[in-house]
Formats: C-alpha cells, sequence, structure tokens
C-alpha cells in the first residue's frame, strides 16, 4: 500500500474539514494510506507569508518538510497553496547549498535539521499518476452524470517548469480525473483563469478577487456546469463564499467530495453542510 | 523629479527575485495578467521600475500587490524573468519599510498566536466532531511543544517582531 505524510494546512481542517474528511475515506478506498504529519504548521502562505519574509517562509516550511523526512515519508497535500509552498521550498532548498545551509542554522534552534530530500506531492496528481484513472474507475460505486466545471487554480501546475504536471495553458488531468466518475467535464472559455483569492489579494483588495471570480462563474455558467470541482480549498472558499453577493448558485466540491459521492458516501459524511452554496445531490 | 536608486536591483536580486536587467521590456507579462485586466496594475511596468530602481515611487503604489502570483506572465515571459519572485521580493523590501496593509497584518499575526493563517473555532471544533475528526486537528494546535517551536522560528527570523 502507497504511503504518504498527509499535510493538512489550514483552511480544509479549519473552514472545510470535510475536505480533510472525504480525502481519508477516499483514499482509503482507493488503497493510499496517509499517515498525519503530526506537529505541522501552516506551509506557510504563499501569497502573504511569503510576501513579508522569504526566510520565515522557507524556515518554517523547511520545517514541515524536515518532520516528513524524518519520517521517510513523501508530503501530500490537498491545497494549492501549501502545494505551491512546500514544493518550491523543497526545490529551492534542494537546489541551493548556502540556502539549505543558512536555513538549517535557524532550525538548529529547535534541535531540528533538514537534509534536502523530501518529495512533495499534490493529491490531485498522486491520484492520476500513481492510483492512475483505471483503477479509480474500478472503485466508482455510484457513477455519477453531472456536468462539472473542472477548476484547476494556479500553483497546482504552476510553475510548470519545475512541476511538470501538465500543460500549464491547456490542461486536461483534472478533466480526466473528474470524468473517471461518470462525470463530464464542460469546457469553457478562460479554463485556467485565477481564481482571485491568491497573493494576498482576496484579503487586501477583495474586490479585485472579487472580479476574477465573476469571469470564472460567468464563464461557468455558460458551459452549462451544475458543479465547480476543485484541488484547493482557498479557491473552493473563493467560489463558495463569494456567490451569494455574484449573484451565482454553482455548488462547490473538492475533487475529494466528487469522489466521496461516486464511491457512495453520504452528503454528511463529506462535510457538506459546511458550504455556503448549498449542495443538492 | 525621479530620482532613480541603480542600487535596487541589486537589493531585489538579494532578496530573492531575479536580475531585473533580464527584463527586454517586450509586454507579454500584461497582456496576459488577469490583474490587469481589472486594474490598472501592469507587470511590465513594475519591471521597468525596478530596472530604473525608483524604489520609492513602487513601493509606494498598490501596484505590487495586485498580483495573485497566478503565474499567468512567468509562464510566458519569453525571457524566462522569474516575474513572481521578483515581485514577492520587492513586497518582502515595502514590509521591511514597514509598508504593510492591515489585512495582511492579520493573517501575518495569525500565523504568530496559531501557526496557521486561520484560528480554530467552537463551529468548527463541532463541525470536526460531527465529522469523526478529532476536534483539534493534529498539527502544532494538538502539540504544546510543536507550537512552543514554531515559535521559535518565528522570533530567530524576526517575523514577529516585524508584524507586531
Ligand atoms: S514578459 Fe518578461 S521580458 Fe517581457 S516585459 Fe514581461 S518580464 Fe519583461
Ligand atoms: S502572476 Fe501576477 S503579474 Fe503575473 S499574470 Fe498573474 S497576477 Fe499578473
Amino acid at each position: 500500500m502507497a504511503k504518504y505524510a498527509f499535510f493538512l494546512g489550514c483552511i480544509a481542517p479549519l473552514r472545510y474539514p470535510g475536505i480533510e474528511k472525504s480525502t481519508r475515506k477516499v483514499a482509503e478506498a482507493l488503497g493510499i494510506e496517509l499517515v498525519d504529519l503530526a506537529d505541522a504548521s501552516c506551509c506557510p502562505a504563499p501569497g502573504v507569508i511569503r510576501s513579508f519574509d522569504k526566510k520565515t517562509w522557507i524556515a518554517a516550511a523547511a520545517r514541515n518538510l524536515a518532520l516528513a523526512e524524518k519520517e521517510g515519508l513523501e508530503i501530500v497535500t490537498i491545497c494549492n497553496g501549501c502545494y505551491g509552498s512546500l514544493f518550491d521550498a523543497a526545490h529551492e532548498l534542494a537546489e541551493d547549498p548556502e540556502l539549505l545551509k543558512e536555513v538549517n542554522g535557524i532550525l538548529a534552534e529547535i534541535g531540528m535539521e533538514y537534509k534536502g530530500t523530501t518529495k512533495v506531492r499534490h493529491f490531485a496528481e498522486v491520484l492520476y499518476n500513481d492510483v492512475g484513472v483505471d483503477a479509480i474507475k474500478a472503485k466508482i460505486t455510484n457513477p455519477l452524470s453531472y456536468q462539472v466545471a473542472a477548476f484547476y487554480g494556479c500553483h497546482f501546475l504552476k510553475p510548470s517548469k519545475i512541476k511538470n504536471i501538465d500543460d500549464p495553458e491547456n490542461p486536461h488531468i483534472l478533466d480526466d480525473l473528474i470524468e473517471a466518475t461518470g462525470a463530464k467535464s464542460m469546457p469553457r472559455k478562460k479554463k485556467i483563469l485565477c481564481c482571485g483569492s491568491g497573493g494576498g489579494v482576496k484579503a487586501g483588495f477583495p474586490n479585485v478577487a472579487k472580479a476574477f471570480t465573476q469571469t470564472n462563474l460567468e464563464n461557468m455558467k455558460e458551459s452549462g456546469a451544475q458543479f465547480i470541482v476543485d484541488v484547493c480549498p482557498f479557491c473552493h472558499l473563493q467560489f463558495d463564499l463569494s456567490q451569494a453577493e455574484l449573484g451565482f448558485n454553482i455548488p462547490v466540491l473538492h475533487l475529494s467530495q466528487l469522489y466521496g459521492i461516486a464511491m457512495g458516501m453520504s452528503a454528511d459524511e463529506l462535510g457538506l453542510a459546511a458550504h455556503k452554496v448549498p449542495v443538492v445531490l | 523629479m525621479v530620482t532613480p536608486n541603480p542600487d535596487f536591483y541589486n537589493e531585489i536580486a538579494a532578496n530573492g527575485g531575479a536580475d531585473v536587467k533580464m527584463c527586454f521590456q517586450c509586454g507579454t507579462c500584461t497582456a496576459g495578467c488577469p490583474s490587469g485586466k481589472e486594474t490598472a496594475y501592469r507587470t511590465r511596468k513594475v519591471m521597468r521600475m525596478a530596472q530604473l530602481g525608483l524604489k520609492d515611487e513602487l513601493l509606494n503604489t498598490d501596484d505590487i500587490w495586485q498580483c495573485t502570483t497566478c503565474y499567468t506572465c512567468e509562464e510566458r515571459c519569453p525571457r524566462g524573468v522569474p516575474i513572481v519572485d521578483t515581485i514577492l521580493a520587492i513586497r518582502n523590501i515595502a514590509i521591511q519599510q514597514g509598508k504593510m496593509y492591515d489585512a495582511h497584518k492579520k493573517t501575518a499575526n495569525n500565523l504568530v498566536k496559531y501557526g496557521h493563517t486561520v484560528d480554530l473555532n467552537d463551529k468548527v471544533k463541532a463541525m470536526r466532531a460531527s465529522l469523526g475528526l478529532p476536534e483539534v486537528p493534529p498539527t502544532v494546535l494538538a502539540n504544546e511543544k510543536a507550537s512552543a517551536d514554531f515559535a521559535k522560528i518565528l522570533a530567530k527570523t524576526g517575523f514577529d517582531k516585524l508584524v507586531e
């Protein structure tokens, strides 16, 4: 059984615990063992925290990476923000021995050391590359017929030069993962447009963030999508919380929640009650 | 009169940004920037101001804070300029001068207080319990030693003082 260190981050466990729960259940159903990365902190957030102080950002990320290194496990995240921070930090620390040394000088304060070996993975990419679409199809007990808007977000695939998961301008892996459930991923305009909330823009300039979100929602609605399916709790939050004000009503699911539905789990088990846009299945 | 500051691009590189002289001002970044569609923010102009060393002018506008770090520009830049790293480096310099928005400061303070960017409230605790999850997630929130370790890192880098 493939085994990974499960990195929770902030928004999933503290705002949409249903995303955490459904990830645990879906992983179990697919034969993936998720071991909690105990004592982890915020990734830290690539927007505000990295914007404030790079040294703090990379030292705190290195502490999380070192916790996984001690367990000898790859990290799995369910959030593009965590993925962006931890992947970028791991990449920089693996490439730059001077930086690694500096960061270890900080970690020495708490008796820790990071050797630079931890690999960071996104849950969706693990599903696609390690489990595979065919093995997923075999576990679908409740095939879906929904029309869905696949929302990739930004830090899942980009910067593509170091992530190398899919074509960032015309990706397909999330569409393939969605269609494994029987649902149809609807083509739409500006599919790779950012949700608007990254980089501290949601906090600093909420109206700018909402303008991005509105363009996305208009294109999703026009495509005939009945659900938005994301791979990031922060995009999820932005779509879920801003729709009432923007006059839309398209329920939002994290990929793990869509999979939970397709594997026969109940709305209660998936924590759908936490969603502001009601999810009617 | 503006006063160019030729040391500024070295400062940007020292804070984790690019050598901004790499940029040849083609404007591809601005053309694809979703934030530029909604605001007066122009990515190419930020790169140009950085090249010219117009430090005060750049640090005193909203511009550098309008970027969502979506990486669209960076994917398309014909010179391979790490544009996002560069914007983040310029933000680091602004923060060192105390130029921070209250909303961002609040998020930064959450990190100091909780080790997370948001708190654990009673409603979420109840939701977690009803899902059969531990009320407190198994992170720094659940372990005093881990939380103290995390605080030591922020004290060592001076982050706690920076956002006070
Ligand atoms: S796309 Fe690259 S080279 Fe062109 S203006 Fe922008 S940063 Fe400069
Ligand atoms: S990363 Fe920032 S500057 Fe570049 S396209 Fe996205 S919002 Fe614009």
